[in-house]
């Protein structure tokens, strides 16, 4: 069970809901099964998230596998100066 | 001065690493002959010039070019019916409808259509006569205009995300973000002492010295190759095409040298103007901005209204936090309060923390990062008071903040960081507070100020090449911009890893058809990731010179190891062999010798910095004098201390400009009134004393070297460092930045009043 961290950007698609717990073995099945409960947010995603998977943080991800996963944060695209 | 901490892992060994090189790029911006992009020159080339709005908020009813058209020398004009909106924003969001206004102008210098002609002055006097119809409208220049009940809407479509409930009706708030850990109320309860204070800051600009620049060179078969400064050549392109609605294979950037970015060249403005332009006019066409134009059109740093109250108890102990941070982003929304929120209270483990970030556009020109972009603001906030505090309990304000600050394995409230592997924000304090600079006694009126900050750092995609020439150099070729003396940082790494001298490194900025796709210069990313890719290719290579080195042996590539830029083997049955005997021989042995090396880069290092001030005020005038400053960086591994130490100090320099000085002015229209460096004074060299530098290195054990990124985190610190200071120094709290010689004297003269 990995425990998925949605914070205030993304709660207008899920009721108000920021945290969430499910299975997935990867980025790509935990966004389909997100997309099963909330229908369009996969597509939301896809316009530019960035994901703090245990603490480390992928700019763009996609396909990284989730076995060992127990944490996975939505955050907003970064960026620097 | 270097710091090497014996806690944690000590830095291996290296021959190159650590040096300090002349950099291979620096006879060449000395004498004149590195070429910038406004140096471009090309036959049959044309000027552009951009008609922009005088208005800070209007609706456009017409544009008529019949005028300007007919005027000497015009070859070309381009409105916005010229860029069908792309259905999506490459990068930043709302850049293309930045690029050119549609329905209104929303900030004075927006542009609103741009002309080419065969001189500059003929394309000025065309633009003069574009006949556009304005409706003016009222505008909102703050923050607090643009959250007032019934304010002028910059968008009217805008809807805040990230309320609790759906909003019903259009705002100039664009987004709320919002952070809690905790029970913040018992946080504040269990606290002996609680300071609640509003900060406000203006809007900066990052005053790089070069303005943006670019030539376009569109040919009739649909290709267009466009020579520009930026801080990132594939960002251009991807930009442009999608501005253009063009495939992205199409345009070919040819990186100029930088003169100076500080996140201020992350975005475009002119690119797909003049590739238009040129389209239409079947020339070369040139745009360069004047220093006006770059102030009124191009990004700078929000301008902010913070509250930050902390509570804590009298041994020192930080109980809660909670902060409200409302961040301009200009006429187009953006990230900015989020990331001030993510950073107000990073440098220390707070058990509850309650943060609301405010996102707010105004009609202004868009903000673009600068430096640790959100970071400053929020710091001045915090670090103010924590000084406070640390006066009210009396404790050292370095003692303070190192009983409150985090180490590895504190948890970050930010997402971004998640759990903080090994940091160096301890050493960064323990280094100022052992430095002789923090005994030296002060004098009247003099105060010494501390503040520390807390930076990300970006990783992204970085590709790299290297080529070994036939007599034993190597070419190392990346797709970075060197703005902060990145090419001297991969020759070392790449000199490391080969081991031959840096001297017979050419490390080369290559265009995008020469490298591969690598991300913008920011977030002090590029000796982190494209070292990281440098140093992959290098290894592929030295890989294949063992192979090259086993065939000239005639044996097994198990027998071979490769010491010092040689192949020797194992056993000593042949005397070492070096890269140049290796490289001379190639076409014996195979080929050429070349590797390419390309990553999605993860595991960047957080970055922290401890600053202390000391300053002098004038209490006749408010002037006041930058006597010492000393700043302590965490660089992971400094891998040209020269450079490292250029990073700090100028950060720490524009800090300081941002604390004492700068500011954008505008009238009540909204209109600039200092777009120039004599109304808007950045630092020079005789503002300022040497500062001083202490690079702490707690090495980043995501990276081979041990690097983090150090080209922002250094301007977070100074605007509270001064402010502390002054306040040691006088005894009044200042705070609103900049910190005037004006402000100074009404601060003195009400408190002489209310103590007289």
């Amino acid at each position: 069970m990995i425990k998925v961290f949605l914070g205030s950007n993304l709660k207008n698609f899920t009721n108000g809901v920021e945290e969430l717990e499910l299975e997935a073995t990867s980025v790509k099945s935990l966004i389909a099964e997100m997309d099963r409960r909330y229908p369009g947010i996969a597509d939301d995603l896809e316009s530019g998230f960035a994901l703090a998977i245990d603490g480390e943080v992928i700019a763009n991800p996609g396909y990284e596998k989730l076995a060992e996963v127990s944490e996975v944060r939505f955050i907003s695209p970064m960026q620097g100066g | 001065m270097s710091v090497v901490t014996e806690e944690k892992p000590i830095k291996k060994s290296y021959k190159y690493v650590g040096t300090r090189p002349v950099r291979h790029d620096g006879l060449e911006k000395v004498n004149g002959k590195a070429r910038f992009a406004a140096d471009m020159t090309k036959p049959r080339m044309i000027h552009g010039h951009v008609l922009r709005s005088p208005y800070a908020h209007a609706r456009i009813l017409s544009i008529d070019t019949t005028e300007a058209e007919a005027m000497p020398g015009v070859k070309a004009i381009v409105t916005e019916s010229d860029f069908p909106l792309p259905k999506k924003d490459e990068g930043f969001p709302h850049r293309s409808k930045n690029l050119i206004a549609r329905d209104k102008v929303r900030y004075e210098g927006q542009a609103v259509a741009a002309v080419a002609a065969i001189t500059r002055r003929q394309a000025k006097e065309a633009a003069a006569k574009i006949k556009v119809n304005y409706e003016e409208l009222p505008s909102v220049i703050t923050v607090d205009q643009a959250m007032a009940e019934d304010a002028p809407l910059v968008h009217e479509d805008l809807l805040t995300e990230g309320l609790d409930s759906e909003p019903t009706k259009p705002s100039n708030i664009a987004k709320r973000s919002f952070f809690e850990q905790g029970d913040i109320e018992a946080g504040f309860a269990n606290a002996d002492v609680v300071f609640e204070h509003e900060f406000t800051t203006k809007v900066v600009h990052q005053g790089y010295i070069e303005p943006h620049a670019c030539v376009a060179d569109t040919s009739r078969d649909g290709r267009s190759e466009i020579w520009c400064s930026s801080q990132g050549h594939f960002m251009v392109r991807s930009a442009t095409a999608n501005m253009l609605g063009w495939e992205t294979s199409k345009i070919k950037v040819i990186p100029a040298e930088i003169g100076g970015g500080f996140g201020g060249k992350t975005t475009i403005y002119l690119e797909p103007l003049a590739v238009k332009l040129s389209e239409k006019a079947d020339r070369p066409v040139k745009m360069v901005m004047s220093r006006d134009e770059v102030f009124r059109a191009t990004g700078p740093t929000p301008g902010t209204k913070i509250r930050v109250k902390i509570g804590a108890k009298k041994n020192g102990e930080i109980t809660a936090g909670k902060a409200w941070l409302a961040y301009e982003s200009g006429a187009f929304p953006g990230p900015w309060g989020m990331l001030g929120g993510w950073c107000v209270f990073a440098c220390y483990n707070i058990p509850n923390i309650q943060i609301e970030a405010l996102e707010v556009v105004v009609n202004k020109p868009v903000n673009i990062p600068y430096r640790a972009p959100s970071a400053p603001m929020a710091a001045f906030a915090t670090e103010t008071v924590i000084d406070q505090i640390a006066q009210d309990i009396k404790m050292d304000p370095i003692e303070l903040r190192l009983l409150n600050a985090v180490e590895e394995g504190d948890y970050n409230h930010s997402e971004m960081v998640g759990t903080f592997q090994l940091i160096g924000l301890k050493e960064t304090l323990e280094a100022i507070r052992n430095h002789p600079n923090y005994k030296i006694p002060l004098g009247p009126n003099q105060g010494r100020g501390i503040a520390t900050g807390f930076w990300f750092n970006i990783a992204e995609s970085s590709s790299a090449t290297v080529n070994l020439t036939e007599d034993g150099t190597a070419v190392v070729i990346t797709g970075s911009p060197d703005i902060g003396g990145s090419r001297a940082s991969m020759a070392l790494m790449a000199a490391e890893e080969l081991g031959i001298d840096p001297k017979l490194i050419q490390p080369l900025v290559g265009d995008t058809e020469a490298v591969g796709f690598t991300d913008v210069t920011e977030g002090s990313r590029a000796t982190f990731a494209t070292g990281l890719a440098v140093v992959r290719a290098c290894q592929k290579l030295v890989i294949q010179l063992k192979e090259r080195a086993c065939i000239m042996w005639e044996c097994s590539v198990d027998d071979i190891e490769w010491v010092d830029g040689s192949a020797v083997h194992k056993e000593g049955k042949e005397p070492p062999l070096a890269l140049a005997e290796i490289t001379s021989k190639a076409k014996k042995t195979g080929g050429p010798l070349n590797a390419t090396g390309s990553l999605e880069a993860k595991g960047q290092g957080p970055a922290f910095s401890t600053q202390m001030c000391d300053l002098e005020v004038d209490p006749e005038t408010g002037k006041v004098t930058i006597l010492r400053y000393t700043t302590a960086q965490d660089a992971g591994t400094a891998i040209h201390p020269s450079y490292v130490e250029g990073q700090m100090q100028g950060g720490v320099a524009q800090g300081i400009g941002w604390a004492l000085n700068e500011e954008y002015i505008h009238n009540k229209k909204g209109r600039m009134e200092n777009p120039g460096f004599l109304d808007y004074r950045i630092p020079v060299a005789s503002d300022l004393p040497m500062i001083e530098t202490i690079i702490v290195e707690v090495p980043n054990p995501k990276h081979p070297y041990g690097v983090r990124g150090v080209g922002e985190v250094g301007i977070v610190p100074p605007v509270p460092a001064v402010a502390n200071a002054i306040h040691d120094a006088v005894g009044i709290r200042l705070r609103d930045a900049p910190m005037s010689p004006v402000k100074i004297l009404k601060a003195l003269n009400q408190k002489n009043g209310a103590s007289g």
